[in-house]
């Protein structure tokens, strides 16, 4: 066995564990790190095949941005976690046995010689100072700008999508909605009152019912 | 000598255990959203693996691509967990029936 099976096979070995636990983990902060550990490890994986920029990409985006996003809210969250795993036993029989007979029918189509997997062989070794950002970038730049310029308009609808979602106003700011004050109209502060300037005190009451009748 | 095989197969399995953890953890949103993004994992060792033995780069503008989605996804599906929690302390999935579906 040459080396990089040798890391294959380790590295492989740590993510499958790392995966099981975080489907099984009791606590969901164990759960994020366990998912952590998975994402590290894969991006090893991606080392193996050679595309660099994904496998750092993987590290610096998912585990320093979303990774930590989960664990910030996990964290938050004050959640009973006896209550929402209640029915875990109950259901794993059934999610084991679907789960076990999905990874079966896909390792026996995979490893089956007539699909003829075997047939594709690695590419030749890269050249030492061969740069992976470099292809990457100018593909990027070319053949899909189109869809590279759409990747950033679906973060930016995202962003706001989160902000607009969590943001609430504190009720005891004293801020003045802007809107509010340009769409004011003069009707709305002021009621102009139609009545006499002097009235006798004997025809009070009929100016009473006048009032009413207005 | 590592083959293309070997790393479909680890893709197949991580994607079956995603599944299996879909399974278990109907209750917990959380436990929901990481299941996901395992699944969208497996996915992208696919396409990377396919990339590598088949030479072409256009694999890896397609992981590219899943990453920038999928980090759209979580943020917008996290955002979500915060309100729904906020506004009925409980993030388990059997008490989201205001909809009535």
């Amino acid at each position: 066995m040459s080396m990089t099976t040798v890391i294959f096979y380790i590295l492989s070995a740590i993510l499958l564990f790392a995966a099981i636990r975080v489907v099984t983990a009791k606590n969901p902060v164990h759960a994020v790190l366990y998912l952590v550990l998975a994402f590290f490890t894969s991006s090893g994986h991606w080392l193996l095949l050679q595309s660099e920029f994904l496998a750092i990409t993987l590290v610096l985006v998912y585990v320093g941005a979303v990774m930590v996003l989960f664990l910030f809210v996990v964290m938050m969250l004050d959640i009973n976690v006896e209550k929402l795993r209640e029915g875990f036993w109950r259901n794993f029989p059934v999610a084991a046995t679907v789960g076990l007979i999905m990874a079966f029918e896909m390792v026996l189509i995979l490893t089956n010689p007539h699909t003829g997997l075997a047939d594709y062989k690695a590419g030749a070794a890269l050249a030492a100072d061969a740069s992976n950002v470099k292809v990457l970038g100018r593909q990027l730049y070319t053949t899909y700008l189109l869809p590279f310029e759409l990747a950033a308009v679906v973060l930016l609808v995202a962003m706001v999508a989160a902000i607009g979602l969590t943001q609430r106003s504190r009720k005891d700011t004293k801020v003045v909605d802007a809107a509010d004050q340009v769409k004011v109209r003069s009707q709305d502060r002021v009621r102009i009152v139609k009545m006499q300037a002097e009235k006798n005190v004997e025809a009070a009451d009929t100016a009473e019912s006048g009032e009413q009748q207005a | 000598m590592l083959t293309l095989t070997h790393f479909l197969v680890l893709a197949a399995i991580l994607f079956a255990i995603s599944v299996l953890g879909i399974f278990l953890n109907r209750k917990n949103l959380i436990v929901l959203l990481m299941a996901i993004e395992l699944m969208l994992l497996a996915v992208n060792f696919n396409f990377i693996a396919f990339s590598h033995y088949l030479s072409d780069t256009a694999g890896q503008i397609f992981v590219f691509f899943i990453l920038t989605v999928a980090a759209a996804e979580s943020a917008i599906g996290l955002a979500i967990l915060v309100v729904l929690f906020r506004n009925m302390r409980t993030i388990n999935v059997e008490d989201l029936g205001s909809l009535k579906g």
